[in-house]
């Protein structure tokens, strides 16, 4: 039973094979990192390859070679190979891409969350809000570009908006399937003990609910991102969004595949961050510890 | 302060029916009982008699379909710290450690830091649980995850616990080992208990007074006074006739219930 599960974890039975095992358990301690390591890094790397023979001393190829997009990257970030409107821009679209991702993601915390606690809580919210929200979730942000823009106009107002609508609802969903699952008993146990009324979405709700939230908070900065090249179809002048479209009117195909690779670079970056965070605040809880 | 002759619980002529997929069910029909101060009291029964819904009634959970529950001559209108209840599924909150756990009720109810923390301590150390103290509810055994929910309970200044089957899912040397300390605890402090077990050794072993409960509707049907000197010896022949007496009620329930 549960008794035995405070105990230190052991390591997996041996799966890779005979080994001597206390000479080989150093060894094997320092081996696993690096075989996560090279196992993670084996596709990108064969997919890099594979892309190389296709592509490269084919000069009609519509798709540069790595090499090409290496150089175009170095330019894109420190300039000093082509010096045009591209060189040396990058630090900035990076910014200005990054600031609408998290303020889009953070504007979409701070309705999705006290939303979706309300939703998942108070039944009148819940009859109130929910039909509106469960049409309105499967409109894509896309089908939103021309009416943002003539609500927000032409700018970052209607990148910020385009964003949060991207992270907003997969917040909003979680949060609410996480206030709705929390044991009946939770609310009985806090009432006996004194805590009711409001109280009880700060002291039982939120933090019952935060397993569920985190993967709400993953999914809606992932989200976040991958709206993010829409959200700078709104006429703004930087941008990873911004840069691939000037880029592909310009048939530089090799600054949009930078732009992608860079947006899959700090998307992941972005994802560990919030991950790491959420493993901290959820130690307590076996399935995430 | 109440007069020591007004029972701590009153409960006139409670009943209690649900209705499911429109048939009416009575869970509790015309249950009548008092408990003094200090007592130790145990509803005893077959499933479907409606000990556990007597229980939540007196807990503040369930309200009374007629008549009434009254706490120092007061009606029951609802959860309260001064009832206490402890689960048999512990209902511990999962993301707070033991210490917060316990201080949960205190903290709740506006205490200053310094005295949550305090009374926290001290209600580790009754339960024994100070190695424990930072540990998470997923890293307890079932018999000390019990310990904590008895431990918040006290600490939260309940007059009355209400328990609800809270050894049921224990296994049967840890049961014993909680049953004594139960005894121990309440001895010392002078607690008013309300305990509902289906275990008819277990009653004869706490109460001062089983009351037995049939199902169909669910209601009381006898009181037994136990005046055994504790600590009880359940192998002593008093204790057998007792229970073989009990057994003999509940059995015949059970095949009432059949027929």
């Amino acid at each position: 039973m549960s008794a035995g599960s405070g105990a230190a974890v052991a390591p997996p039975p041996a799966a890779t094979g005979a080994m001597p095992a206390p000479a080989a358990f150093g060894l094997r301690r320092l081996w696993e990192p690096v075989r996560t390591g090279l196992l993670a890094l084996a596709v990108p790397a064969l997919l890099l390859l594979v892309w190389h023979i296709a592509t490269v001393g084919r000069p009609y190829s519509l798709i540069p070679p790595p090499a090409e997009v290496w150089t175009a990257m170095r330019d894109l970030a420190v300039g000093g190979v082509n010096d045009d409107a591209f060189s040396a821009t990058l630090a900035t679209h990076a910014l200005a891409s990054l600031a609408r991702v998290f303020g889009g993601f953070g504007l979409a915390v701070l309705f999705g969350l006290p939303i979706g606690l309300l939703i998942g809580r108070v039944p009148v919210v819940r009859q109130l809000l929910d039909p509106t929200f469960q049409v309105l979730r499967p409109v894509p942000v896309t089908a939103w570009l021309p009416l943002a823009m003539i609500l927000f106009g032409l700018g970052p107002r209607s990148a910020y908006f385009l964003v949060f609508l991207g992270a907003f609802y997969p917040i909003l969903v979680n949060t609410v399937f996480g206030v709705r699952s929390v044991e009946p008993r939770l609310f009985e146990a806090a009432a006996m003990l004194g805590c009711r009324g409001s109280a009880q979405f700060v002291r039982v709700v939120l933090p019952a609910a935060l397993p569920s939230i985190f993967t709400g908070l993953r999914l809606g900065l992932g989200f976040a991102w991958v709206v993010i090249v829409v959200g700078e179809m709104t006429g703004v002048p930087t941008g990873l969004g911004a840069m691939i479209m000037e880029a592909r009117q310009l048939s530089r195909t090799e600054i949009v595949i930078c732009g992608m690779v860079v947006i899959g670079a700090l998307g992941f970056v972005s994802d560990r961050i919030v991950s790491l965070v959420g493993r901290r605040l959820l130690s307590w809880s076996p399935s995430h510890a | 302060m109440p007069e020591p002759t007004i029972p701590i619980l009153d409960i006139r002529n409670v009943s209690k029916s649900f209705t499911v997929q429109g048939k009416r069910i009575d869970a509790l029909k015309g249950a009548t009982l008092t408990v003094k101060r200090g007592e130790f009291v145990c509803l005893l029964g077959a499933s479907g008699c409606g000990k556990s819904t007597l229980l939540r009634l007196v807990a503040g959970f369930e309200t009374a379909t007629e008549g009434e529950a009254l706490m120092w001559d007061k009606p029951v209108s609802g959860p309260d710290p001064s009832r206490g209840m402890v689960f048999q599924d512990y209902g511990l909150f999962p993301w707070l450690t033991v210490r917060d756990n316990i201080g949960f009720g205190p903290k709740s109810r506006g205490r200053p830091a310094a005295e949550v923390r305090e009374t926290a301590e001290r209600y580790i150390e009754l339960v024994g649980l100070q190695r424990f103290a930072d540990a998470h509810p997923h890293q307890l055994s079932g018999g000390m995850k019990q310990r904590v929910a008895i431990a918040r309970v006290l600490a939260n200044d309940a007059e009355v616990v209400l328990m609800d089957e809270p050894f049921g899912a224990l296994d049967a040397m840890t049961r014993e080992r909680l049953q004594d300390e139960l005894l121990d605890l309440w001895s010392r402090t002078g607690l008013t208990v309300l305990f509902v077990t289906h275990a008819i050794e277990e009653a004869i072993f706490l109460a001062d007074r089983v009351v037995m409960m049939s199902p169909g509707p669910g209601r009381i049907e006898t009181v037994h006074e136990i005046d055994l000197p504790r600590r009880r010896d359940v192998a002593s022949p008093a204790f057998n006739d007792l229970r073989r007496m009990l057994a003999g009620q509940l059995h015949s329930h059970h095949s009432r219930k059949a027929a």
